[in-house]
């Protein structure tokens, strides 16, 4: 294709020299908005099915809906027989830019698993959230699918061993997380 | 105005007051400082503090491998993070010599093309804030908001995308992507017009605007200028169409040009591209091929997850590149890549001496040259015009300083 320029120049005629008629026009655009919303808002204090007013989400009651390729808080898979997923290859310790995935192999008490992750320690406060890990892992044994907004709400003592990672003395399961606050697409 | 207050009469002698402002100022986007120092409201002479931010993120990128380094490229300019992940990765396959399939190619486009409509909302709205209109701020952060759902629809996070891998992306878009977008347009060009009716014609922003921080044609090139200050200054450079990288030539866009180079025509440049983002973005979606948006090329891109789990080669090879010393081998060489982000010609300077990590990578960010004309664009102003032109030049740290 060709370069097409284009010139851009906004002269001001007359209307716009007396500066009252654009700024009732700018008037007229804001309170269209506001009575709209308003509209809206007291259509649902009644009840009645409505659009949503503003686009704003009353926060901790209300959840954004999140797309499912979030990129959340790590979780460490586990098979059908509850056993971790994860047999220490250090692929996600390997790729992690950001160092902050620590594992000490050793030999799983399984007889048909060679080995397993004695320790597993994500830093979150050194991870980025890049999902390198997830990708890396040849046994889709770590995911970042577990939506928790308040990663560091209320405590600094982010530094995730296996236990947690795996669900197991979590206040909140990641099921839990995961059903109230992943919204697929496909339902908006 | 500085004329008239030059030849008055001095009744009673006055003396210079310096002025540090920032670096953290709400007027100051980022860590930066502006030192000026006033005659009566005059700046008589301003110099611009930097570095900030820094962060090392060339070192950062030569410490790390070819893919790890992608994620250093999120932090440069953060509103737009997808358009420098595209750029480090078209320098890296440059030098690799490897080609995207098309339907790769095309979601690069339509991705960059959204970030730069978000980008320049950010701007927009950030400069009319600061000289009043906060409400059409708030709509402008509304619409960059339908634009961050469709980012994290793409990659999984609204800032720090991490998008693209050397050789393709991270994956293919979900599948009622296209839908998603077709929705949000025009969404995102109603307020992109509320925008244009709230402020173009208004004469408070045109005369706060108009023949503030004016650079003409030779200073603009003199000073390194880029992007869209360039074009506000009348000279229709563009990468996009100069040096055409993905595939641009397939688009048709207008380039648009300012005449004064004022503040003002910054504005209208970004409003004026900010469509024509969107035109590119409708054309790239209705052409959008089907097929892989990675290169089939064992030695860069990693196998898909079902040769993983279920083949022994697969798990070689998927090994093979995350192992340290194996990765993506890149041969020797160097290579000059630019890409046109928001704020300009972002460059990345890449040398190789083979293995899995760059010997060198430097950035050319675009906000630098701006920031640094920043000093002349002050010069003689009032002290309340260094805040649009301060807003103009869409300063964001992170890509300044790195």
């Amino acid at each position: 294709m060709e370069k097409r320029v284009r010139e851009l120049k906004v002269d001001y005629g007359p209307a716009e020299n007396i500066y009252w008629v654009e700024v009732l026009k700018g008037l007229w655009i804001t309170n269209r908005h506001f009575m709209v919303n308003m509209w809206r808002h007291i259509l649902h204090a009644l009840r009645i099915k409505a659009e949503k007013g503003a686009v704003t989400f009353q926060y901790p009651e209300e959840h954004r809906p999140i797309h499912h390729r979030w990129r959340g808080r790590h979780r460490l898979t586990v098979k059908q027989n509850g056993a971790m997923r994860c047999t220490a290859c250090m692929m996600c310790e390997t790729i992690c830019p950001d160092e902050c995935i620590h594992i000490v192999p050793g030999e799983s008490p399984d007889p048909n698993v060679e080995k397993f992750p004695e320790e597993f320690y994500v830093d979150a406060l050194r991870c980025c959230f890049c999902g390198l890990c997830a990708e890396a892992c040849p046994l889709d044994a770590i995911r970042l699918d577990v939506i928790e907004p308040e990663i560091c709400g209320f405590t600094r003592d982010i530094i995730f061993n296996k236990e947690f990672l795996m669900g197991l003395n979590n206040d909140r399961p990641w099921e839990e997380w995961y059903i109230e606050n992943k919204t697929d697409s496909k339902e908006k | 105005m500085a004329k008239e207050y030059e030849n008055r009469e001095l009744i009673l002698p006055t003396k210079n007051m310096a002025l540090a402002m920032g670096p953290s100022h709400p007027a100051m986007h980022g860590i930066v400082r502006v030192n000026a120092k006033l005659d009566g409201e005059i700046v008589v002479e301003g110099s611009v503090d930097i570095g900030y931010l820094h962060r090392g993120f060339e070192k950062s990128v030569e410490n790390h491998t070819w893919n790890q380094g992608i994620i250093y490229t999120d932090r440069l300019n953060y509103v737009s993070a997808m358009m420098n992940n595209v750029g480090y990765c078209l320098a890296v396959e440059k030098l690799l010599d490897i080609e995207l399939p098309p339907r790769g190619t095309f979601l690069r486009v339509i991705m960059s093309e959204l970030s730069r409509v978000a980008d320049h909302l950010t701007c927009v709205a950030a400069q009319v804030m600061e000289t009043g209109a906060m409400t059409a701020f708030l709509y402008a952060m509304k619409a960059r908001e339908y634009v961050w759902e469709i980012v994290e629809m793409a990659c999984g996070a609204r800032v720090t995308t991490n998008w693209t891998r050397v050789g393709g992306l991270m994956a293919d878009v979900p599948g009622d992507f296209v839908d998603a977008v077709r929705e949000r347009i025009p969404l995102v060009r109603d307020v992109i017009d509320e925008l244009d009716k709230l402020v173009t014609k208004n004469r408070i922003f045109g005369d706060r605007y108009r023949d503030v921080g004016v650079m003409t044609k030779d200073e603009a090139i003199a000073w390194g200028f880029t992007g869209p200050c360039i074009r506000a200054s009348g000279i229709p450079f563009d990468v996009r169409r100069d040096t055409p990288y993905l595939n641009y030539d397939a688009f048709d866009f207008e380039i648009p040009v300012g005449t004064n180079g004022d503040v003002f025509d910054r504005y209208l440049v970004r409003m004026f591209e900010m469509e024509q983002s969107i035109l590119i973005v409708e054309q790239a979606l209705a052409k959008l091929p089907d097929g892989p948006v990675s290169v089939d090329n064992k030695m860069v891109t990693l196998p898909e997850k079902a040769d993983v789990y279920g083949s022994i080669e697969g798990l070689i090879n998927q090994f093979k590149l995350i192992m340290d010393g194996h990765g993506i081998q890149v041969p020797p060489g160097e290579i000059y890549q630019a890409v046109e982000a928001a704020n300009g010609e972002l460059g990345f300077y890449i040398i190789s001496t083979g293995g899995d990590t760059p010997y060198k990578c430097r950035c050319r960010p675009p906000s630098f040259a701006l920031t640094a004309a920043l000093e002349k664009m002050i010069t003689g102003q009032m002290i309340a015009d260094v805040i649009p032109i301060f807003g103009s030049v869409n300063m964001i740290g992170g890509e300044l300083d790195r």
